[in-house]
């Protein structure tokens, strides 16, 4: 069942950004950041969580999910750590997906060159 | 040799012709409608050049070297190089006068630079200035976008209105005029017109006005009516700013009817190679001219032509800082030498 | 006066534009969007349900998902291919995490030209700095607030 919600969910919300596009007059850049702003509000409010536990992929492989994943990580930085954890838990969480991203850039610069 | 202002910034040029022209394009543009019409189609977007800014240079390069041959002269002949492209600081134009080492004024007009080139040129000779002039514009798809938009491989949708900045370089040889050479008749420079466009992905719309005071100028200086030209060629102004120019005409009492046309819209199969808008950048009307039209009227399918390549003089920081895009047209007749007697 | 008539000139035109413009094919664009941004997801699902038969929960197995998601979206950039799937998916191919991956890989291998510390180092993050600086921001302004009304965030 997860797997028609994923693709359901995360379709949905690739078409609501398609929207916002197409309707204003917006550059691709602005929308990823309403979009990950989007989702670390909806995730302090907790209802991205239950988006993710819906739909898995559909909602944390789209970009609020990053948004959710950075504030999931200060709820649980601030747990452990107290209000140090608001500086600290967000990128922790993030950590593993922003350093793939680098390493990964720097290598396809290394290896690979623009096409038309 | 002689010149005569006939309007505000109008001049009517006496024997001053085109010694020969050049065009070299990238595989695209070879693809093209107008493929055939080239000197020379690249077979890659760099022709091994370690980068897309030194590809630019090689075309303007190959494009110079080639319409001197043509001209059969030598850069000895060439007392002046003008031209321009659209990198910062014109590097282009600048890089390649390290090469060719000829005297040179670099001119900044955005896409609309070779008639400007063309026409300031021609009215250099008609001076009794130089004696020999060589003008050149240049555009690289890739280059450009890097500048001006993203980087090649970012994924992004284009809108119905953005154009394809050509990968193309075109050149020619100015003299006095001998024998069958096509003559530069009349010359009109554009002002800088502004009516409030913002979108960087649609300048055929923001240029289209510039255009039309450039041509409505040029007519009434000239005395000339549309039914004397045989081609009226703006620069990039694409599907869409041919659509508005044709409407702003009639608005005006123009009539251009189907002897309006672009250079932006004729130099790909627009459906086919996936370019909406259009071609774009110095490189197209330079190129377009150079190749096709300059060929057309050599061989007496056409008679006259005006050539009005427009420019949107807009830079990423202008458009980052909200500002409208002003815009340029300059206006040049071209014509071989049996319509000049009429 | 002139001003003013210039304004109004300027305004008629503008009109003109916007009544004349070509549309932009939104049904398309979104029917497009839905099916890539969903096709990524669903691949997404199916390599986070990989680790997790390897004994992971859905939790734990959702960041390395995202770093093979990243690695995809990186080589698929390398090839030349993802700016294709962004050309007809649209947002269906920015939103997602492949996208992040896209925005980060285009400019470095663009950029290799300027060299490896100006240029790759500098222009690696032109697109998704902006997006990291607000969704951090975001992130620490919902914590903060959560701290403060609940007393853990």
């Amino acid at each position: 069942m997860i797997f028609l919600w994923a693709f359901l969910v995360g379709g949905v919300m690739c078409v609501l950004a398609q929207l916002v596009l197409d309707l204003f007059p917006v550059t691709p850049a602005h929308v990823l950041v309403l979009f990950v702003v989007l989702g670390a509000v909806l995730g302090g409010v907790g209802l991205y969580g239950k988006l993710v536990t819906l739909a898995g992929a559909g909602a944390s492989v789209p970009l609020p999910g990053f948004g959710y994943t950075l504030v999931t990580g200060i709820g649980e930085a601030v747990k452990v750590k107290g209000i140090l954890g608001l500086l600290t838990g967000g990128l922790t969480a993030a950590a593993g997906g922003i350093k793939a991203a680098v390493l990964f850039g720097l290598f396809a610069a290394l290896v690979f060159k623009p096409k038309a | 040799m002689s010149v005569a202002k006939i309007g505000a910034a109008s001049y009517r040029l006496k024997n001053v012709g085109i010694k020969g022209t050049a065009a070299v394009v990238g595989p695209k543009e070879g693809q093209g409608p107008l493929g055939a019409y080239f000197d020379k189609v690249w077979v890659s977007e760099t022709n091994h050049e370690t980068s897309f800014e030194r590809a630019e240079r090689a075309l303007l390069e190959e494009a110079l070297n080639l319409a001197v041959k043509k001209a059969n002269c030598s850069w000895d002949d060439v007392d002046l190089v003008l031209g321009g492209d659209l990198l910062d600081q014109i590097v282009s134009t600048n890089f390649v006068a390290r090469q060719h080492e000829r005297p040179l004024l670099g001119l900044f007009a955005a896409c609309a630079v070779f008639t400007e080139a063309l026409g300031l040129g021609a009215l250099l000779i008609a001076g009794q200035g130089p004696k020999r002039v060589a003008v050149g514009a240049v555009s690289h798809h890739m280059a450009a976008e890097r500048q001006f938009r993203f980087p090649i491989e970012l994924g992004y949708q284009r809108t119905p209105t953005a154009a394809w900045t050509a990968t193309a370089a075109g050149a020619a040889i100015l003299g006095v005029a001998q024998h069958e050479d096509l003559l530069v008749d009349t010359v009109t420079f554009g002002r800088v017109i502004d009516y409030g466009s913002k979108d960087p992905n649609d300048m055929g719309s923001a240029m289209a006005p510039a255009a039309l005071d450039s041509i409505e100028r040029h007519l009434a200086a000239t005395g000339d009516r549309i039914e004397d030209y045989d081609g009226i060629f703006t620069g990039d102004l694409g599907v869409f700013g041919i659509d508005l120019l044709q409407e702003l005409g009639s608005a005006a009492g123009l009539r251009f009817g189907d002897r309006l046309n672009d250079c932006g819209k004729s130099l790909y199969y627009l459906k086919e190679q996936d370019v909406h808008n259009g071609a774009s950048g110095p490189g197209c009307s330079a190129g377009v001219f150079s190749g096709y039209l300059y060929q057309r009227l050599k061989k007496g399918d056409w008679q006259r032509l005006l050539l009005v390549a427009t420019g949107a003089l807009f830079s990423p920081t202008t458009y980052q800082q909200g500002e409208t895009i002003p815009c340029i047209a300059h206006a040049v007749t071209v014509s071989s030498p049996g319509a000049h007697a009429r | 006066m002139a001003d003013q008539e210039n304004t109004q000139r300027v305004r008629a035109y503008q009109e003109l534009v916007k009544s004349r413009r070509p549309s932009k094919p939104i049904l398309k664009n979104v029917i497009y969007a839905f099916f890539v941004g969903g096709a990524i997801c669903e691949v997404g699902q199916w390599i986070q349900w990989g680790f997790m038969q390897n004994g992971m929960t859905a939790k734990e197995a959702t960041s390395p998902t995202t770093v093979v998601l990243i690695g995809l979206g990186a080589l698929l950039t390398g090839l030349g291919w993802y700016d294709k799937v962004v050309k007809h998916g649209g947002m269906g191919g920015t939103l997602p995490i492949t996208g992040f991956s896209n925005a980060m890989v285009a400019p470095a291998m663009e950029f290799r030209s300027e060299g490896l510390v100006l240029g790759v180092g500098a222009k690696l993050f032109t697109v998704a700095g902006p997006v990291l600086v607000y969704g951090l921001s975001a992130a620490f302004v919902v914590g903060l607030c959560r701290y403060l009304l609940t007393g853990v965030a």
